[in-house]
Parts: C-alpha cells; structure tokens; sequence
C-alpha cells in the first residue's frame, strides 16, 4: 500500500509516455536510461540505457559516477551451467556504428551504497565514462518496480 | 531492446545438451538412480522450510497442484526481479489457469530473507507467489534436492551477492519434475511449458 501514493502522484503529474530524452558527447549519445524504485537503501539498484555510436571509431563504456550510490560499478550478467553471477564489467565496448544495451539480464550498472531511495517519477544523474568521449551526463528515470524497460516513447 | 530474449548464449546451448542428455540417461535408465543434474520428484524431497506468513511448509504441501520452484534472494538487482516480473508476465499469460499452480520462490539468501522481508518484497510483484525461507542447513538441503548450487560472493562495499541456479523448475501436481525453463530461454517457451504441467 505504501508504494501506491507515491505511484497516483507520478500519474497526476505527468504523462505516462514522455520523449525519450538523449544525451550526447561526440559521436556518442546515450538514451532510455532508467532504473527502478527501491525499498529503502539497503539493496543495491540496477541502472539500465542504450549507448550509439554513430562514429567510425570504435568506443568502450569504462565507469559511472552518480551523486545516487556511494559505489557505482558496471557489470555483466552471466548464466554458466544454469547458475547466474554478475562480474564486474570492465569495460564495455560500443563498436563504431552500432548501439549496444544495458538491459534486464545483460550489462547493467549496478549501484551499491544507495544514499536515498530511489523514489518512482524522479530522475537522478549520472556521469558515464567513455574511453574515448570521455564524459557524459546522463539524467536517469526511476521507474516502478516492475518495469521491464524504459517508458518514454520511442522505447523499442 | 531485450537483449538476452534474443542472445541464446553458449553456456545456454552447453546447458540444454546436458539437460536433453540428463534426460536421456534418465529415461533409459528407467528412473533408477537419480540425475545429478535434474531435480529430485517432490516426493522423494525432504527439505522443511518457513513461508513469508510463517508456516513450515514441506515438498509434501507443494504437491496435489502443479508447481512451479525457483531460487533467488531480495537484495538480487537483475537476474531476480527479471524472472519475477517474467514469472508474473506468464501468470498474466495463462490467465485464471494460473490460480490452479503453487508459484514458490526459495530464497538463497536466508541471512537476510527473513520471512517479513520475503513478505514485504514479493507483494511488489505477483501476490500467488510464496516467499520460502529457513535456517543455512534448511536451505542447503532444499538446495541439494532440487539439484541447484548457491555461492556467496563479496562486493567492493563490503556487502555480498550470491551467485545461483537461475532456472525455473516445473513439477506436475503429482510431485514429478516436469521441465525447466533457463533464464535466457525465449520467453514463447515458457507459456506453452506450464501449459504441459496445468494439462
Ligand atoms: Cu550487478
């Protein structure tokens, strides 16, 4: 019951579907970020978005700072025999051309060290790191708890 | 884009050949011995564990319906809310069918996943899903008959995350283990196998 308040203001103040907003750094744009509410700060949220390349040069995604969590990292899912783990990510590349996801069960950003609940209807920044473009500002949208993807409009 | 509905990874090919070869072994070994790599029956289970209102439940309150098992923890950023919000799409899928199966989530993390936190967290997605829970030694037991490995794994905050079969595991209501539907497998596989175990 106590997340339903917070979830009929969201809907009052603002449209469901909005423009997905995108963030760019030279040949580099960064869109449909999002992530989801939490429960309080103690669990470590997830950070999810969808990096082009529209450059001839190949790029990697290296790191992520956010004023959100006190320790922000990339990781990558993976299942071997069945059993999932989620590694550290060191880089994550973004081949020239093409556009490469951090989704539900793939990439993610992994946010641990949350320093207020993450709260559905608001935004938090982030700061990514490209080995290339160097750094982008990217403003992330806080979702239900049950989103599968992001909810602007031109999300595939 | 829902990148791991449309990637059928390696380690997914490798897992399927070893569960059709399990199955085969199985088959014509006449369900002689047990497979290493596949659930036991529910009744030949023997784990005891404490649901999210409280109340020890046994293999034997998850049969007479068909089942489905899977094992997580509350503070699994990706791979657990993916299968619930998954689990939740396909108990949307199969419409009033969906009340006639027993939907249980094992927490691998019982630390934490006291049976208030399991309540708390699981009414966020599906209220037919129980939240199951115990002592360390409770949950390795489950753990050992539903064939499935959890590891805890230290994170740079000092926190850990635990590393776990990911699968969901289906039994038909008279206790028989069914199918399992992998974590990466294409979502359209997934409905037409609880079909199977509803039939
Ligand atoms: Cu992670």
């Amino acid at each position: 019951m106590k997340n339903l308040l917070p979830a009929m203001a969201f809907l009052l103040a603002a449209p469901m579907a909005q423009a997905c907003e995108t963030f760019t750094s030279g040949d580099i744009s960064v869109q449909q970020a999002w992530s989801r509410a939490s429960i309080g700060t103690g669990r470590p949220a997830v950070l999810y978005l969808e990096i082009t390349n529209s450059g001839a040069m190949d790029d990697a995604l290296l790191g992520l700072t956010t004023p959100a969590a006190s320790m922000p990292m990339l990781h990558e899912t993976t299942v071997t025999d069945g059993v999932a783990a989620m590694p550290h990510a060191a880089s994550i590349p973004v081949p020239a051309g093409q556009t490469v996801a951090l989704s539900p069960g793939g990439f993610h950003g992994m946010l641990m060290g949350l320093t207020a609940p993450l709260v559905e209807g608001e935004k938090f920044p982030i700061t990514l790191t490209f080995e290339k473009a160097g750094a982008l500002d990217v403003s992330v949208d806080i979702l239900s708890m049950r989103a599968q993807e992001a909810a602007c409009d031109d999300a595939k | 884009m829902r990148r791991r509905q449309i990637i059928l990874s390696l380690a997914g090919v490798a897992g399927a050949s070893a569960f059709m070869l399990g199955l085969g072994a199985w088959k014509t070994r006449n369900r002689a011995v047990p497979n290493p790599l596949l659930p036991l029956p529910l009744t030949s289970m023997d784990w005891r564990l404490t649901n999210h209102v409280g109340q020890e439940v046994t293999p034997a309150d998850l049969r007479g319906r068909p089942a489905m098992v899977f094992f997580g923890f509350t503070y699994c950023p990706d791979v657990c809310p993916t299968t619930l919000l998954d689990i939740a799409d396909w108990l949307e899928a199969l419409g009033s069918d969906a009340d006639r199966l027993t939907v249980a989530l094992i927490t691998v993390d019982p630390e934490r996943d006291t049976p208030d936190v399991l309540a708390d967290y699981i009414s966020n997605f599906d209220p037919r899903i129980i939240g199951l829970t115990g002592s360390m030694g409770e949950t390795a037991c489950a753990a050992a008959d539903f064939r499935i490995s959890f590891d805890k794994m230290p994170t740079v905050d000092g926190d850990y995350t635990i590393n776990h079969t990911a699968g969901v595991f289906l039994f038909y209501a008279n206790g028989r283990f069914a199918s399992i539907i992998d974590f990466h497998e294409d979502r359209r596989f997934a409905v037409p196998k609880l079909r199977r175990i509803l039939a």
